[in-house]
């Protein structure tokens, strides 16, 4: 049987999925914990605590700035120490709480007894709204990476109609294997997840996606959904970038979003199996979105792992408990190897966007000089958007940015298929970046 | 104290395909119709093939070194290419400093010019070869004898026998027109018991370096299969053979080998569709029309020549495409 995939172009490289099976391992609490305000696409939270004010567990500590913006919650009891600008993993300046947490053993035990979670029937009893609210409270964004505030995915706009959702368990980077753990260990919270979205939009089925080369994922959920009719499992053929939001819903359904659109305009509300377990734990346990599955992982590392671990920790902490940073370390990335972005610094915290941290060796951390283009058209034949990255480049290079707009260089989701490919080694990528980046500040 | 990590932007990780693994590859596929080069022209080929190789090795150092002064390619198996696929368009028993100009030609004129590897219009080769078929039409259009031409017993008016020097092509052209079909030696064409150029003799040894590239994905199908389909349509369209006209002369070579080179052929599925339908077409027209026995390489470089334009207008579909209203 021909398994489900998008239509055209993508990759497949090496799954490399060194953490595949195993369990999820708690990390401890760090004695302070740094907390970006920026921890989602769009407007940065506002913060609402002032240095030397005490938080508990779960409390927020900065709200929503906007409608596109999440808040902010403290996964730890402890003391605000300071408001000041530290270094993301990037190593830009950004806004953060610094907090000194208190009673590092007891922390997470104490509120899980403070709050009654609600019982079946209150959760039954919440109407659409009030669960969009809850995940808009609790902090909820897209956890695949682009941090997308859920609140907003889920207020469908007026005169559209979402009639599918998938959840998407494609975990197609390489490399990572956050969702795997959490699909084999919680199903039946992912399915509870899924349902308060169907709720929330009003949506009569859902489908959870999975690559193949998830089998146990996959046979997990199929025993868990036995008899149910309005959720299916799909299972997808192991491809490149599966996971993205356009190709997923291609693969599912068969249809295209409209160049530009939403996609809700293809009738589909997408969220990761890791949000849809958030939401489980907001609106059943009314717990913010405070912790993450972060897959480190890595060739050299001696105990790679699934580590469960509380936003605001350092990533050095991440990977001491690896087992720490190898001598011949040359790159550590933040995401999987064809999407990630490269870190500058180690001291820098976990934010919600981090589904892994990947440490590479420095053999593999070069790149190989860059050789004439030879139109083998890899790269066209490659994009899954069905662009022409060769001639973005050259366009790129000569800074002609009107063309290459012309080009829908906007629909480029940034995959990397093309440089990938390419047997010149040609920074495709980049290029195209720089120009998206100019024709956005051209005038319209 | 921090560790020194590298920044750089996505992806991080590469195919690991390179310039070198493509051409080296086309050189393995290129070895099947060599061997069969050398089993039917003996040591005219080996000395053809191997005077063309070194011209075109040593023209694309000596520019790149005291001209462009850019560091030596010559690793990447490209001129390579283009001085075993220009022997391949020759007769065995061209002059050798004929060759030594074909070879001169090609990589200076057909590919230096542009400025190098990715940068040419034409194939290189072809380049070559057209040159010399120009320069020299006599020497071009002169084979050994006591090769087979393909037909079995055939006598026409110019009492052609089996081992007379001509292709079955040009004794078509020549006005010997209407042969039997019982009279082609298809089977011996098909293994290289064939008159005609060093390359192009060997139909299954082409085929295989076909296979060879679709197996390791060098080439996709669109071009060879568009060219041979196209061929076998219009030479049935205009009361040929389909097989014959795919088997004898430079088709098959050029399909595979000439037609499907990076640099000169378009870039999306259905440009290539385009472009390898009308190669078919246009070498067809000439074989049937032309004064020329042979059309593939003309063919090839006019449909070279096109290729820019069929870029400019053969987009691939764009995901989501808005439809027209």
């Amino acid at each position: 049987m021909k398994l489900k995939s998008f239509g055209k172009g993508g990759i497949h490289p090496n799954p490399s999925k060194l953490t595949s099976g195993m369990p999820i391992i708690e990390v401890g609490v760090s004695s302070e914990i740094r907390l970006e305000l920026a921890e989602s696409i769009g407007v940065p939270s506002r913060c609402i605590v002032r240095p030397g004010q005490t938080v508990s567990a779960g409390e927020m500590i900065a709200e929503a700035a906007a409608f596109v913006s999440a808040p902010v919650h403290s996964p730890v009891a402890g003391t605000v120490k300071r408001i000041e600008k530290v270094r993301d993993p990037q190593g830009f300046w950004r806004e953060a709480v610094i907090i000194a947490t208190e009673h590092i053993e007891t922390a997470v035990d104490e509120v899980e007894a403070e709050l009654s979670p609600r019982t079946q029937e209150e959760v039954d009893a919440l109407t659409p709204k009030e669960i969009i609210d809850i995940v808009g409270d609790m902090g909820i964004v897209g956890l695949g990476g682009a941090t997308f505030p859920t609140r907003v995915k889920l207020s469908i706009p007026e005169g559209k109609k979402a009639e599918i959702v998938i959840l998407n368990g494609a975990e197609c980077e390489p490399y990572l294997t956050c969702d795997e753990t959490i699909m084999c260990g919680y199903p039946d919270r992912i399915v509870a997840g899924c349902r308060l979205i169907m709720k929330a939009v009003d949506a009569p089925k859902a489908v959870i996606g999975i690559e193949a080369n998830k089998p146990q994922a996959i046979a997990t959920f199929r025993r868990y959904l036995k008899g149910c009719d309005d959720i299916e499992v799909v299972k997808l053929r192991t491809r490149y970038p599966q996971g993205g939001e356009k190709q997923l819903i291609k693969a599912v359904t068969g249809r295209e979003v409209p160049e530009g659109g939403l996609p809700v305009d293809a009738g589909a509300v997408v969220d990761n199996v890791a949000t849809a377990l958030a939401i489980y734990e907001a609106v059943y346990n009314r717990k913010p979105l405070t912790q993450r599955v972060v897959t480190v992982t890595g060739p050299l590392l001696r105990k790679p792992g699934n580590f469960m671990v509380k936003i605001g920790t350092t990533i050095s902490t991440l990977i001491e408990a690896a087992g720490g940073l190898p001598e011949d370390t040359g790159k550590v990335i933040a995401g999987g190897p064809m999407m990630g972005k490269a870190m500058s610094r180690l001291d820098a915290p976990t934010t919600k966007a981090i589904s892994g941290v990947l440490v590479l060796p420095k053999s593999m951390s070069g790149r190989h000089p860059e050789e004439p283009c030879i139109r083998c058209a890899k790269c066209v034949s490659g994009c899954p958007m069905g662009l022409e990255p060769y001639q973005m480049m050259n366009l790129s290079i000569m800074k002609r940015f009107e063309e290459i707009k012309d080009l829908h260089v906007l629909s480029c989701l940034e995959c990397g298929c093309c440089s990938y490919v390419c047997p010149s080694h040609r920074p495709l990528l980049d290029y195209i970046r720089y120009a998206k980046q100019e024709i956005r500040k051209l005038p319209k | 104290m921090e560790p020194k990590l590298t920044v750089s932007l996505s992806p991080h990780i590469h195919s690991r395909n390179s310039i070198d693994r493509c051409m080296w590859n086309v050189i393995i596929a290129l070895i099947p119709a060599l061997a069969v080069a050398v089993w039917t022209f003996r040591t005219d080929a080996v000395l053809t093939i191997g005077v063309c190789v070194a011209a075109c090795l040593a023209t694309e150092w000596l520019i790149e070194r005291f001209l462009f002064h850019r560091p030596c390619t010559l690793a990447n198996g490209s001129a390579l290419i283009t001085g075993l696929l220009l022997a391949f368009n020759l007769p065995s028993i061209l002059p050798w400093w004929m060759a030594v100009i074909g070879s001169v030609v090609a990589i200076g004129i057909g590919k230096m010019s542009f400025g190098g590897l990715g940068c040419n219009i034409w194939n290189p080769a072809l380049v070559g070869r057209v040159f010399l078929l120009i320069s020299f039409p006599a020497a071009m259009t002169t084979w050994p004898t006591g090769v087979s031409s393909g037909l079995t017993h055939f006598s026409g008016a110019s009492g052609a026998d089996a081992t007379t020097g001509a292709t079955l092509l040009a004794t078509l052209n020549s006005g010997n027109g209407q042969i039997g079909l019982d009279n082609v030696d298809f089977l011996g064409m098909a293994v290289g018991q064939m008159n005609g150029s060093l390359g192009e003799v060997g139909g299954i040894a082409i085929l295989i370096g076909l296979v060879y590239l679709l197996c390791t994905r060098v080439i996709t199908w669109h071009i060879p299969i568009s060219i041979i389909a196209s061929a076998a349509l219009f030479s049935w369209a205009f009361g040929g053979n389909p097989l014959l006209d795919i088997f004898a002369g430079g088709l098959l070579l050029g399909a595979v080998f000439m037609a499907t080179d990076y640099v000169t052929s378009p870039m999306t599925h259905t440009g290539q569709l385009i472009y390898g339908f009308m190669i078919g077409f246009i070498t067809i027209v000439i074989r049937r029309y032309g004064s020329y026995p042979e059309g593939m390489s003309f063919a090839i470089l006019l449909m070279n020549s096109f290729t820019p334009l069929i870029n400019r207008y053969c987009h691939p579909r764009l995901f989501g495409r808005r439809k027209k209203k």
